[in-house]
């Protein structure tokens, strides 16, 4: 029997996911207008690759992955870009994002796909093509996979945790994917523990989704892994990569420590199939699976294309008339949708139409009396309470001292608290304050540094030049009276010496090309600004720019080289 | 389309739930109260209700708060239904409303009202009134005093004389009183002897008041009202230092089970220690806190002036919830082991 470990805390609310398994994972139809952001995972901002007009092909690369943490977004189906251009973002802030919007032509037409033997590769070269296929984590976070397919080095990996606990109620995607293809979900598990050599490969599942485990454990069987597939007890939030790494393993990972440090890793399922399709078919991830359940007529999961506009999703659902509004992710840790024009991104796992039934407008907030419940509740062992107390204060350091930063917004606590208190909010609260605050501490740490670099060395190269002006004087003094008897033959070489260096023709010229050089080494230190989240209009102008002023520059660089060796003496 | 912040489900929990649990878990020893005294004890009941009910929405109106809303969360009837289960039973309507009003507006709102005050306002009631009117305070009836209910409400409402007869001094009072007169010469045993005031543990009749209380109690624990720690050290620690005191001269030191069924202790365990907003959050801390309580109350009603010291003991404690709490934080996730 595999041993199990508890994680503290937790609660259990009604799962309420029997009404969207019903039926198999149906494909959405095509839109008729996609909007694709660029930014649909943690880390860097890709840049576009496409402008308005042109023609691309389904599984094009239209953005490419800014630096290691990023990766690539591409165009879900073939069609016409109508433009490059910031869209309402599926985001509770519902700010707008960069994002290209595409018409699709119908037509469906792949670009050329190619298998990857991967075998044969090197494993840079294999989270490469994840990277380059937009393989990000599908359970929610949408963190770069390939990033995370590194060993620590003084640790070896010991366990591949593979994430199908789902212990969000409402949602069943993972649920229904692993019943529907469990076997390429092995099979890029299989990649992952390739590229991470770990001694175990186990997948938790949680005990409410039986179907799954079955199909999990024959796939296992057919594709002749030695992976354990676990049965984990239901309870929210069971799903939490530390706390399934918790249950399975009995390893704690701090807030602190990134689990390959402790010797573990942990996919979700989701994931694996995407690595699978990306390594083994060449297809990017251009489509997921999405449940749309809660307040409507049909619910069910649907492959839906990334890109689709929450209205085409949801109305394949017949919202009732009493929706009103939707949830993207579950109802413990998901957002209200900011409009219905924001698209279905990675991250999308769930949409749930809400109702006041459904989710009935919360209780007047009453203060709070200590009683702890939500410290019971609490799967980091926190204490929300004290937090809530040090928030509400705006006493940030507190909150620290309180370990705030553990929290990782589960809204255990908040779900019991009879006080009704929003308590992640105020969590949330503080945190971006104290984000804000030492975002701004680090501006001034800078401003200062910059401003005491340049007093310093305004008063050194003052002092350098009194220094200077006096040595000059000197020697002028003992050029004056060279046969002074009393005066030693050494101190007299030594006065010619620096006479000879000091040559005012010389020192001129060395401050000229230092100047020079510190100019240099500056335009090379400063970051250019306002390239990030360019259109390919806009870049490629920049880059005809660039090609004007090159040959401009050059003479000033020569110039510069030839005179650098003079600061070498 | 914008209703609320995640999380959007919610536990069907309140703080009006959890007032109510704790006022029916007072149930049977009110009970046991009007089988062994009289009705006159729903009378007290109502009296401190009114009064604290009263002063809590004056209070409320005064701080511009939610009268319905705050009314409605049970908090004020908790603690005057403490407040009435602590004082003598035919302690003058007067002295309850006194008590009362100190609770809810001096203890409760001028703190900042639910959730902020830092002492238990019931205790806090019963040490005003216990210092400042000792005598009416100490008389407690025997249980079969043989008043009817209209007399035990002359008494409460001051239209008969407060015959001697009628207030006799608690089990734990006559205990001790007995003992300093005895100098040395009786016995605990010979002292309660005495069928007419001691039962078969402690006070007769007041022993099933206080195994009334224990039941509540541990149905409140069994509910998850509240938790096993503070209860479980408070008698512990009353029980540790009664039982070493007694086991070496239990001529003079009356047993465990006989403190632990006197006076408050096990309303104090239950219903007071317990209360989350002037007590120890965390686990550990409750543990201090309620070892330290139960050790201190002991000590104030064996060897100190008043007649029981679970009032003093909580309070005192009170004060240093702060601290306790501070240097008992439990490791977090991940942190077990590890310096933070």
């Amino acid at each position: 029997m595999f041993q199990l470990f508890k994680f503290k805390g937790g609660v259990k609310p009604e799962t309420n996911k029997a009404v969207s398994v019903t039926a198999p994972i149906a494909i959405a139809p095509l839109p008729a207008q996609l909007i694709v952001p660029l930014h649909q995972s943690i880390g860097g901002m890709p840049r576009p690759l496409v402008k308005a007009g042109e023609r691309v092909l389904k599984g094009q690369r239209i953005g490419d992955p800014d630096k290691w943490i990023s990766a690539a977004v591409h165009a879900p189906t073939s069609g016409t870009v109508v433009s490059v251009e910031e869209r309402i973002a599926s985001h509770p802030s519902g700010l707008p994002t960069l994002s290209v919007v595409l018409e699709p032509d119908g037509r469906d037409e792949w670009m050329e796909r190619a298998p990857l033997d991967y075998a044969s590769l090197e494993p840079e070269r294999v989270r490469e093509r994840l990277r380059d296929f937009g393989v990000v984590g599908l359970g929610g976070a949408v963190f770069p996979s390939h990033a995370k397919l590194v060993a620590a080095k003084a640790v070896p990996m010991e366990e591949l945790v593979i994430n199908g606990a789902e212990c969000e109620p409402f949602m069943t995607c993972d649920d229904m994917l692993m019943r529907e293809r469990a076997e390429e979900i092995v099979r890029g598990v299989g990649i992952f523990r390739d590229l991470l050599a770990p001694k175990r490969v186990l997948i938790g599942i949680e005990d409410n989704k039986p179907e799954a485990l079955a199909a999990m454990r024959a796939a296992v069987q057919i594709v002749g892994e030695n992976f354990e597939v676990v049965a984990v007890p239901t309870r929210y939030p069971a799903g939490g990569a530390k706390q399934l790494i918790r249950v399975l393993t009995g390893k704690e990972v701090p807030a602190s420590t990134r689990s390959p440090e402790m010797g573990v890793q942990c996919f979700n399922v989701a994931t694996a199939y995407t690595a699978w399709r990306a390594i083994a078919h060449g297809e990017p991830v251009l489509s997921r699976i999405v449940t749309l359940t809660g307040n409507v007529e049909q619910p069910r999961n649907w492959e839906v294309l990334l890109g689709t506009p929450l209205r085409d999703l949801i109305a394949l659902g017949q919202p009732k008339a009493d929706t009103t509004g939707y949830v993207m992710g579950g109802p413990m840790m998901g957002f209200e949708m900011p409009s219905l024009e924001a698209p279905i991104v990675k991250a999308t796992n769930c949409i749930i139409a809400a109702s006041p039934t459904l989710f009935p407008p919360p209780a007047p907030e009453m203060p709070c009396i200590r009683c702890g419940a939500c410290a019971q509740a609490c799967p980091h062992e926190l204490q929300p309470f004290e937090l809530y107390w040090f928030a509400r204060a705006r006493n940030f350091g507190k909150t620290q001292e309180y370990n705030i930063f553990d929290c990782i917004e589960c809204g255990c606590c908040s779900y019991v608290c009879p006080s009704h208190i929003p308590l992640v909010q105020y969590f949330r609260f503080a945190k971006s304050e104290i984000w804000a605050r030492e975002r701004e501490k680090n501006q001034a740490d800078a401003a200062k540094a910059r401003f005491e670099f340049r007093n310093e060395r305004e008063e050194r190269e003052k002092a350098e030049k009194a220094e200077r002006l006096a040595k000059a004087a000197a020697a002028k003094a003992a050029a004056a009276k060279p046969a002074s008897e009393g005066v030693s033959a050494q101190s007299v070489a030594v006065t010619d010496n620096t006479a000879a260096t000091l040559d005012p023709e010389a020192i001129k010229k060395a401050t000229i090309a230092a100047a020079m050089e510190r100019a240099k080494r500056q335009r090379e230190s400063v970051q250019p600004k306002n390239t990030e989240g360019l259109t390919a209009a806009q870049s490629e102008e920049i880059a005809e720019i660039e090609a004007r002023r090159t040959p401009l520059q050059k003479p000033t660089d020569q110039g510069e080289e030839n005179s650098a060796p003079a600061i070498e003496k | 389309m914008n209703f609320t912040s995640p999380p959007y489900l919610t536990q069907n929990v309140s703080v009006q739930r959890i007032m109510l649990k704790v006022l029916a878990a007072l149930v049977p020893a009110i009970a046991a109260y009007v089988y062994l005294v009289g009705p006159v004890i729903l009378v007290q009941i109502g009296i401190a209700s009114v009064a604290c009910l009263l002063a809590e929405a004056a209070l409320l109106k005064l701080r511009d708060k939610p009268l319905a809303l705050f009314l409605g969360d049970g908090s004020a009837l908790v603690t005057a239904w403490l407040i009435a289960l602590s004082f003598p039973p035919l302690a003058p309507w007067w002295l309850v409303v006194v008590g009362s009003l100190f609770a809810i507006v001096i203890a409760k709102h001028l703190y900042g009202g639910l959730g902020q005050n830092p002492f238990n306002p019931a205790m806090i009631a019963f040490a005003v009134c216990i210092v400042s009117f000792p005598a009416l305070m100490s008389q407690w009836p025997p249980v079969d005093m043989g008043a009817g209910v209209g007399e035990q409400l002359a008494l409460v409402f001051g239209h008969a004389p407060r015959i001697d007869a009628m207030n006799g001094a608690t089990p734990l009072d006559a205990l001790k009183t007995a003992l300093k007169l005895g100098e040395g010469h009786t016995s605990v045993g010979t002292i309660m002897a005495d069928a007419a005031v001691f039962g078969r543990v402690a006070g007769r009749g007041w022993e099933w008041v206080a195994a009334a209380y224990l039941f509540g109690g541990l149905w409140l624990w069994q509910q998850k009202v509240i938790s096993w720690h503070a209860p479980l050290s408070f008698i512990a620690g009353m029980a540790v230092l009664a039982g070493s005191l007694w086991l070496w001269d239990p001529q003079q030191f009356a047993s465990p089970l006989f403190h632990l069924f006197s006076g408050g202790t096990l309303l104090g365990a239950f219903f007071i220690v317990t209360d989350p907003v002037s007590g120890c959050t965390t686990p550990k801390g409750k543990l201090i806190f309620g070892g330290l309580a139960g050790a201190l109350a002991y000590v104030i009603r064996v060897f100190g002036g008043y007649p029981d010291g679970v009032a003093f003991a909580v309070l005192l404690l009170n004060i240093g919830v702060p601290l306790i709490d501070l240097y008992t934080q439990p490791a977090i996730f991940g942190m077990k082991g590890r310096k933070p």
